[in-house]
């Protein structure tokens, strides 16, 4: 059979596109030697810079899922006014541009805002902080999660959970044996989503806590120092490091699927 | 028994307005009425699914108007099962049972009855998406049940199903109901349905009741034009059934079908019946000789009423096949219908 035009158009635009986000990544890849791998990670502030980066992209994940949970499914369960407003707002972080984030978020936690006066006199520094880094993962990553869970409850037919009220369970009860069970896959593709959002940013952590310093940032300081070739190992620590978690995550989930 | 005062619900889609009913214990009730006319809203109410303005609703002899749902008794089965995907076919049907305290020794009892006349036995393990729409209906029913609730509500049980498995649900829900002390209450638009299982029905539309009454007083009485139009079959006859034949208090009717049923309903569309001065050869294999008792205005359309033995039917006819036909009260004519036209429950 003789294929359309259009066929051989979309294909061509196929090629082109995953050889250009392929390419540099395996260019990036296979730049640095082995030796310039292990000496990388041997070095204190590497490991400490992914470390401080896993970790505060999965404490930001853990809060989004903890705060954003009940408001996911009150989003996907009813309908009240200003229902647009709330989704567009939690769409806001995505669309901002990065460093403005991190300005916006000084801006109320600095000391001349009365909310950065209250957090001082409970003794939470937000300027080059942890606890700063987590609150910027945590605005950039919020929208990630809160969409894919959002999704997973609106699949889920409102009258299975109507059943169960129905049969004597309570709607805490509903939530427990029902609700979650069926959305949990897509609370934790929220989680993953969450989280490599979290992992990536770098312009908004860079005004709000240059120090400690995570890992994209040591990359961005390593380059700026030293070149390109002294930051490529950080890099391909970084991003190996967390493919394999996110794959971990996706294997298990999947296997879990297969099971069922 | 369910009784329901004054009720007025608003929601966004919907609204269910002034709605008085009284359904007696152990009851087969059913709701008709076309698309939106807010019975899946009403059945919900009950149910204590749906927020309601005013009014009160009476389970029994508590009052349940301010009870959440699972506070109430009311068990759910609905057109689209709403099983619990992640759960088994056993595990959907004792689902109930983690929140009821019950008699053990009682509930081995009515599990069983539920398997045996639900056959369900075999299915045990099976998740729902492996199972029939057939299947899936009577494990929904199953789970209803087995909770003893004390009111059943069934939204269009039997609607989304295939003829054959249709009849076979539908069967097993009159032996549930006569074998139970639970009050039903059943949403359908099918009037098979509503005939071979209800008792008394309403006739919903655009949120208000419009007529109560035994469903052959529906059928037959209709209170208003919409109900009239609703039920559309004006020809209802109680029959025995003989092979592929119907006995209608002496006149036969050829069904060109066998029935599975010994007794039954037959309808037939007012407009199936076509009126002759002479005898028609056609290939209509039911013709018959009566008198004109009647002849109605109805706009449109006349309809005239005809009586062989001791069975009147009633056609539908225009103006001018009334005055080419010459017809007036006393006038005997023929009349046949295909034997496709009769509907038999």
């Amino acid at each position: 059979m003789k294929r359309e035009p259009f066929f051989w158009v979309s294909v061509s635009c196929g090629i082109v596109i995953m050889a250009f986000i392929i390419l540099p990544l395996i260019q990036l890849l296979t730049s640095p030697s082995v030796e310039m791998l292990r000496e990388s990670i041997g070095d204190k502030d590497v490991g400490r810079s992914i470390w401080l980066s896993i970790y505060t992209a999965g404490l930001a994940a853990v809060i989004s899922f903890v705060l954003g949970t009940p408001l996911a499914y009150l989003l996907a369960r009813s309908n009240f006014k200003g229902k647009r407003l709330v989704e567009g707002i939690i769409d806001l972080p995505i669309a901002i541009p990065h460093p403005v984030v991190g300005i916006a978020i000084l801006s109320v936690a600095g000391r001349n805002h009365w909310f950065g006066q209250m957090l001082g006199e409970l003794g939470i520094r937000i300027m080059g902080s942890v606890t700063g880094i987590v609150t910027v993962l945590t605005f950039v990553g919020i929208p990630f999660y809160l969409n894919a869970t959002k999704a997973g409850f609106e699949a889920i037919s409102p009258r299975l959970e109507k059943v169960s009220r129905s049969l004597g369970a309570s709607m805490f009860s509903t939530f427990i044996r029902i609700t979650f069970p069926l959305a949990w896959r897509s609370m934790l593709i929220g989680i993953i989503m969450c989280c490599a959002r979290a992992i990536s940013e770098f312009g908004a952590v860079v005004i709000v806590a240059y120090h400690p310093m995570i890992a994209p940032v040591l990359i961005y300081e390593r380059f700026e120092a030293y070149g390109l070739k002294y930051s490529q190992p950080v890099a391909v620590w970084l991003v190996s490091i967390s493919l394999i978690l996110f794959l971990l995550l996706r294997i298990l989930t999947l296997h879990k699927v297969e099971e069922q | 028994m369910i009784a329901i005062r004054e009720l007025n619900i608003d929601l966004r889609e919907f609204q269910v307005r002034d709605i008085d009913l009284h359904i007696a214990e152990n009851e087969f009730f059913v709701l008709m009425g076309p698309t939106g006319a807010g019975k899946t809203v009403l059945l919900e109410a009950i149910a204590g699914l749906v927020p309601i303005k005013s009014g009160t609703i009476l389970i029994g002899d508590q009052e349940v108007t301010r009870l959440p749902p699972e506070k109430r008794g009311t068990s759910l089965v609905y057109q689209d099962y709403a099983l619990f995907p992640h759960l088994t076919v056993m595990e959907n049907i004792i689902y109930g049972l983690h929140f009821h305290k019950m008699d053990k020794k009682q509930t081995k009892e009515r599990f069983d009855q539920l398997m045996e006349v639900l056959d369900l036995s075999h299915l045990h393990h099976r998740l729902p998406t492996n199972l029939s729409g057939g299947e899936k209906q009577r494990v929904a029913v199953a789970r209803a049940l087995m909770i003893d609730p004390r009111v059943v509500l069934l939204d269009e049980p039997l609607s989304a199903l295939d003829p054959g498995f249709r009849e076979e649900v539908r069967n097993a829900l009159r032996r549930l109901h006569q074998s139970s002390e639970a009050t039903f209450l059943m949403v359908t638009h099918d009037f098979a349905e509503a005939l071979s299982l209800g008792g008394r029905a309403a006739v919903m539309n655009s949120g208000r009741i419009e007529q109560v009454g035994t469903i052959e007083d529906i059928f037959q009485r209709p209170l208003s034009m919409f109900v009239a139009d609703f039920v559309g079959m004006k020809n209802l006859f109680a029959v025995q059934f003989q092979g592929t034949r119907a006995d209608a208090k002496g006149l036969e009717i050829e069904l060109g079908r066998k029935s599975i049923n010994s007794r039954g309903y037959l309808a037939i569309r007012p407009e199936d019946i076509v009126i002759s001065r002479k005898a028609l050869s056609s290939s209509m294999r039911n013709s018959f000789r009566g008198i004109v008792t009647g002849i109605l205005d109805q706009g449109f359309y006349y309809e005239v009423h005809l009586l062989v033995g001791a069975v009147t039917f009633k056609s539908l006819i225009t103006k001018r096949s009334l005055f080419e036909l010459k017809l007036h009260e006393g006038a005997e004519v023929f009349f046949s219908f295909k034997a496709s036209a009769v509907h038999s429950f």
